[in-house]
């Protein structure tokens, strides 16, 4: 039986298989849940300072290719997730879980990072790039080398813990941002956010179907697009990556990480199999690896031959 | 691979007729296969507005119900709307009441609860069924002229201010038919604490004779599509809108949060007044 376990960042993970942020994770008990189901981790919702209410709806469908949501980042705010998400979680805890912030401005992300350090993490992921958000915020800070690194910066400076920065596929050159902000003190990435935004039309109404109008696309589709960025950015940084998006079954985790990762995050998935799809993915690598011989999942990671 | 299934966007249906309740409550009828069980819900967009998951109140496979209170937000928008104006729909989604033919079933229903419990009344055919609402004064019951047509039903009506039926809670009136009859079946649909309530007087005479007993439960659910995780039950962390919205009572009965607390919008805990 092949050895699936994964350190990463001095972090120790059972299977390299991530519940993705902004997917399931508003409770613990939630949280828990997919760690029961077979997650080898878990990562919150993005936390905020203060409460955000998110959009309104329709905040997202699926469709057979591809999935898009805008949500919003809706969140109660840092001072419920030092009350009761972390306490809750960490009280007999199944699994890593990865705090994951966001903020409108530099300070706001120092503020975040400070507190939610305090609360037991993991690790940090610092979401600089939602791109269903950018009415309140404009443009996410990953879309520029210059302000990844600088909200890398200052966040480094508040926290000791693996420190997290997840990338924007929405750019034309992920490894420079992703070097940009090793350069700050980074000690990995996750790649990638949603893509887009995008645009689905109800076609009888006339109108787009999300009530944000646009929103961040993933899923089976988006897989090819999440591969090269995270291809590029373990060619820039060789940092340990956690490779998100579109991943669907063992066999997509196993191509995710022979691009790179470390850590594969799957959110999407769970509208396509159920959060009991994290369990038979588990179970997709294991038979993958025995057929294939391969006795440590690590030995995989950035396998692709060029 | 069936593709298809994985499309989850609205259909866009007109409404085809709308029948007033009461002074603030409509029952929008849409002819359109949707082919839902009692209990389960739709996710009604109201474009431009909002979109909100509502249980169903009938369904013939031709045509369906959804009767809707108006309670401000969304709701008086859709008050607005008039029958031939679009609307999307998404579902059915959720679990449903289940029962077999012969079966004898007590129905709860308090205040809106009443809509898909006449759904269960209505299809409840070969049934025997006693279907109990409560509400807080005669003119808000609901359903209950329609229900009267039934035949295979017995009404019993329990308000607060004893307006109609009997004064005090519909628990009341289970608790006299469970102690006089024989029950197979209690389904209960209402305000969460008095869903309690129904879960206790069933237990209280299933020692003897097992009773099964299942609930719909409210929460706030967003995406309605088992990814966001905002309807999530503490402390098993499933969904209510897959494991649920009806669930067996002996599920409910252990979880911490039923009858104690719902969560808002944002994932903050708020403790039911009691």
């Amino acid at each position: 039986m092949a050895n699936l376990s994964v350190n990463f960042c001095g972090v120790a993970f059972r299977n390299p298989t991530v519940l993705a942020s902004g997917v399931l994770g508003v409770t613990a008990s939630s949280l828990k849940n997919a760690v029961r189901c077979g997650a080898g981790g878990v990562t919150t919702k993005s936390i905020w300072v203060g409460g955000n209410q998110g959009h309104r709806n329709p905040t997202m469908f699926g469709t057979e290719h591809y999935f898009m949501n805008a949500v919003g980042l809706s969140d109660a705010g840092m001072e419920k997730a030092a009350e009761e998400t972390f306490p809750e979680y960490l009280k007999n805890k199944p699994a890593p879980i990865i705090g994951n912030v966001v903020a409108a401005s530099v300070g706001d992300f120092a503020a975040v990072v400070a507190k939610i350090d305090k609360c037991g993490p993991d690790m940090i992921e610092v979401n600089i790039s939602c791109p269903n958000v950018e009415d309140q915020l404009g443009k996410p800070f990953a879309c520029s080398s210059a302000s990844a690194a600088e909200v890398t910066r200052i966040v480094r400076r508040r926290t000791k813990r693996p420190l997290i920065i997840k990338l924007s596929p929405n750019v034309d050159n992920i490894g420079e941002i992703a070097k940009a902000c090793a350069a700050e003190g980074a000690d990995g990435f996750c790649a990638v956010n949603t893509f887009g935004p995008g645009l689905g039309i109800d076609i009888d109404l006339r109108r787009p179907i999300l009530a944000n109008k646009v929103g961040g696309v993933s899923g089976p589709g988006m897989k090819p697009l999440a591969l090269k960025c995270v291809y590029d950015v373990y060619k820039a940084t060789g940092l340990p990556i956690i490779g998100t998006g579109g991943v669907m079954t063992g066999e997509d985790v196993i191509e995710m990480m022979m691009a790179g990762a470390r850590l594969v995050g799957i959110g999407t998935m769970v509208y396509y199999r159920g959060v009991e799809g994290f369990g038979e993915i588990v179970k997709e690598m294991k038979e993958w690896c025995d057929k294939n011989g391969v006795k440590k999942i690590e030995e995989i990671i950035g396998a692709v031959k060029f | 691979m069936d593709l298809k299934k994985f499309d989850s966007r609205p259909v866009a249906v007109p409404i085809q007729k709308i029948i007033k309740e009461n002074e603030n409550t409509n029952t929008y009828v849409f002819k359109y296969p949707l082919g839902s069980k009692p209990g389960q819900f739709v996710m009604l967009w109201i474009p431009g507005v909002d979109e909100k998951p509502f249980s169903v109140a009938y369904d013939d496979g031709k045509e369906f119900w959804l009767t809707i209170c108006n309670v401000g937000g969304a709701t008086a928008e859709l008050f607005k709307l008039k029958a031939g104006d679009k609307v999307g729909i998404r579902g059915p989604m959720g679990t449903s009441y289940e029962f077999k033919k012969g079966e004898r079933i007590a129905t709860v229903a308090g205040g809106y609860g009443a809509a898909p419990m006449y759904f269960v009344a209505r299809t409840a055919v070969g049934c025997k069924v006693d279907f109990i609402v409560g509400a807080r004064n005669k003119k808000l019951l609901l359903f209950i002229d329609r229900v009267k047509k039934l035949k295979n039903v017995k009404v019993h009506v329990a308000t607060d201010d004893g307006s109609a039926g009997i004064k005090g809670y519909n628990t009341v009136v289970l608790d006299e038919i469970l102690n006089k009859k024989k029950i197979d079946r209690v389904f209960a649909c209402g305000p969460e604490v008095m869903e309690y309530a129904v879960g206790k007087v069933v237990d209280k005479h299933s020692k003897k004779k097992k009773i099964n007993c299942a609930v719909s439960v409210e929460k706030y659910m967003k995406c309605g599509i088992g990814v966001c995780g905002q309807c999530a039950i503490d402390d098993t962390g499933e969904l209510a809108c897959i494991k649920g919205p009806v669930m067996d009572w002996n599920y409910l009965k252990k979880l911490p949060e039923f009858g104690q607390y719902h969560r808002d919008a944002q994932g903050k805990k708020h403790f039911f007044q009691k």
